[in-house]
């Protein structure tokens, strides 16, 4: 069974559409990018998935079952993650704190899953007690990140995890989304770093004005004169 | 010597029971601005409603301190604490709530308080009236008086039973906040909805959860509060009036948002006050066969009158707000 499938998805902020009919499916053992020029509806198409922007067409599917317009608390347990661009770590708390605050919604035992994530970014397991507003661009990336990872989701929404970070932390970065995808976690992001995030997706949807304007494996796209020229840089 | 026990008495001993007041009032102020993001301006109003309720307490069961050798006002108190917690919540739920959940301004709920805060003190006078109530009708307030081991001291230290357990009660009440705050789930989480509460949302943390929580913990401060400083002085429903000003100060010098901040703004501010209505020529005195005749000094030296030391919080709210907005704990901006 496909693990999300996105269809039809019309929505926007305040009565206009960003969104004008976007379709995008995922299977587990999958990593897909969203890329797309500014303003094409990339983020937007995340967080319409995501339950924080009102869906007034279509469908999201996860696991077959309709979460279209879900909560986002509902979605954190029915198995969804997301990292957001910006704001995406709690600054006061500690490292620690910030991946205790993930498993918020956890009863069981979760020290093993703070092992995991501290293996794979060792950085935050020697600043674990550190708050995390005082980190680094990239070890804040990890800390939400791995706050993302705590619900053990089957599937990770990231919103331009590499943003402003540099070329170290962004390979870092690339690196532990295949990791974490090979681990069966399945994962949709929006990246700017096209080529690099191409490389990596194993499905790739450039969007344009709200719809899909090519769907295909990433390779492909990579490969793909069009898409090269117009999004790619040439 | 003495006059540095009247020193003591007057500024030592009161701006620690006042600031404690202060302090106790303040942390939740400033956690239902960490978390809900608006002044609310009825927190003065809750602590006056718990007073009353351990006024009520204390009128059904008078003896019931006299079991365990304390104040029956304290005894009942954690009673009290209780009801005006739920208070608090009910409170949300029937004001605050329909409003948040329209998304409206932060300065509507600030109205939507000023609202509240009528409507608590119309009706508590309808209720109680406006006469002061003493909480010790049926036993003696303990007074100690300490003599000091000095030949010269002839004026003794005044501590009352009440300004020692308000004492007490504000250094548990903060030690268990603390233990609180930074080990609990739910006290994480309060300060994770502080600092971002659009991703505590995405984090799965249930914020109505965090909201109560954090209206539970305002509402039973303010009732412990309300009922210590009335065991100290008198139950009075203009209580709240009094004592809105200078909470509010104590937040806003300690840094809105910061607990800590709270409890030493709490502090700054009842020293301050204190250290302000003190008459300083009781100083002077026994240096008046040092000082030179030419110079007249008067019989009162004081920065304030004491019928004007409303003016102490006032001042120093707005000098805080000119100089260091964020406080002493680096709060939020107002």
């Amino acid at each position: 069974m496909t693990l999300l499938n996105a269809t039809g998805l019309h929505g926007g902020y305040g009565g206009m559409n960003i969104l004008n009919g976007i379709d995008m499916s995922i299977d587990s053992n999958e990593i897909g990018v969203i890329i797309g020029a500014n303003g094409a509806g990339k983020s937007t198409a995340l967080k319409a998935i995501f339950g924080l922007l009102n869906v007034t067409e279509g469908s999201v599917l996860l696991n077959g079952k309709n979460i279209t317009n879900m909560a986002p608390d509902k979605l954190v347990r029915a198995g969804m993650g997301f990292v957001p661009q910006e704001h995406n770590i709690f600054p006061s708390l500690s490292v620690l704190e910030n991946l205790e605050m993930g498993a918020f919604v956890r009863r069981d035992n979760f020290s093993h899953l703070i092992d995991q994530i501290y293996e794979y970014f060792p950085d935050l397991a020697e600043k674990r007690n550190q708050p995390a507003g005082e980190l680094s661009g990239g070890q804040r990336q990890m800390v939400a990140m791995g706050r993302a990872l705590m619900t053990e989701p089957s599937l990770l929404l990231l919103d331009e995890p590499t943003a402003g970070l540099s070329p170290r932390f962004m390979n870092v970065i690339f690196d532990r989304v295949v990791e974490i995808n090979k681990s069966g976690v399945g994962i949709l992001m929006v990246e700017q770093n096209a080529k690099q995030a191409l490389a990596i997706a194993h499905k790739g949807f450039v969007l344009a004005a709200g719809r899909n304007r090519y769907t295909d494996t990433g390779q492909a796209l990579l490969n793909d004169p069009d898409v090269a020229k117009s999004f790619l840089g040439g | 010597m003495n006059e540095l026990i009247f020193f003591f008495n007057k500024v030592v001993v009161a701006g620690t029971v006042i600031g404690s007041i202060y302090a106790l009032g303040a942390i939740g102020v400033t956690l239902v601005f960490a978390i809900l993001r608006f002044s609310h301006f009825a927190h003065a109003d809750i602590m006056t409603f718990g007073a009353f309720m351990s006024y009520i307490l204390v009128v059904a069961f008078p003896e019931l301190g006299g079991y365990v050798g304390l104040p029956t006002g304290f005894v009942v108190m954690p009673i009290a604490m209780l009801v005006t917690a739920f208070f608090a919540v009910g409170l949300d739920k029937a004001f605050y709530k329909p409003l948040r959940d329209n998304n409206v301004k932060p300065v509507v709920m600030v109205i939507a308080s000023i609202g509240v805060t009528l409507m608590i003190q119309g009706v508590l006078r309808l209720f109680a009236g406006t006469t002061s109530r003493n909480f010790y009708f049926a036993e003696n307030k303990e007074i100690f008086r300490i003599k000091l081991p000095f030949e010269a001291a002839s004026r003794k230290i005044f501590i009352t039973e009440p300004q020692i357990l308000l004492v007490l009660f504000l250094i548990v009440a903060v030690i268990s906040l603390h233990f609180f705050l930074t080990r609990s789930r739910l006290g994480k989480a309060m300060r994770a909805m502080s600092d971002n509460p659009d991703l505590s949302r995405i984090s799965g943390i249930n914020t109505n959860v965090v909201v109560w929580t954090t209206w539970m913990i305002a509402g039973g401060l303010a009732a412990a509060a309300g009922t210590l400083l009335s065991l100290d002085v008198t139950l009075k429903p203009d209580l709240s009036f009094n004592i809105l000003l200078p909470i509010f100060a104590a937040a806003v010098v300690g840094g809105v948002g910061k607990p800590y901040g709270a409890i030493a703004g709490g502090f700054v501010v009842g020293f301050a006050e204190t250290l302000a209505i003190f008459n300083w020529s009781i100083l002077l005195r026994p240096f008046s066969g040092i000082i030179p005749d030419w110079i007249d000094v008067p019989s009162t030296i004081a920065f304030v009158p004491t019928e004007y030391k409303i003016v102490v919080p006032f001042v120093l709210l707005i000098a805080i707000l000119v100089w260091r907005p964020t406080g002493i704990f680096k709060g939020k901006v107002l």
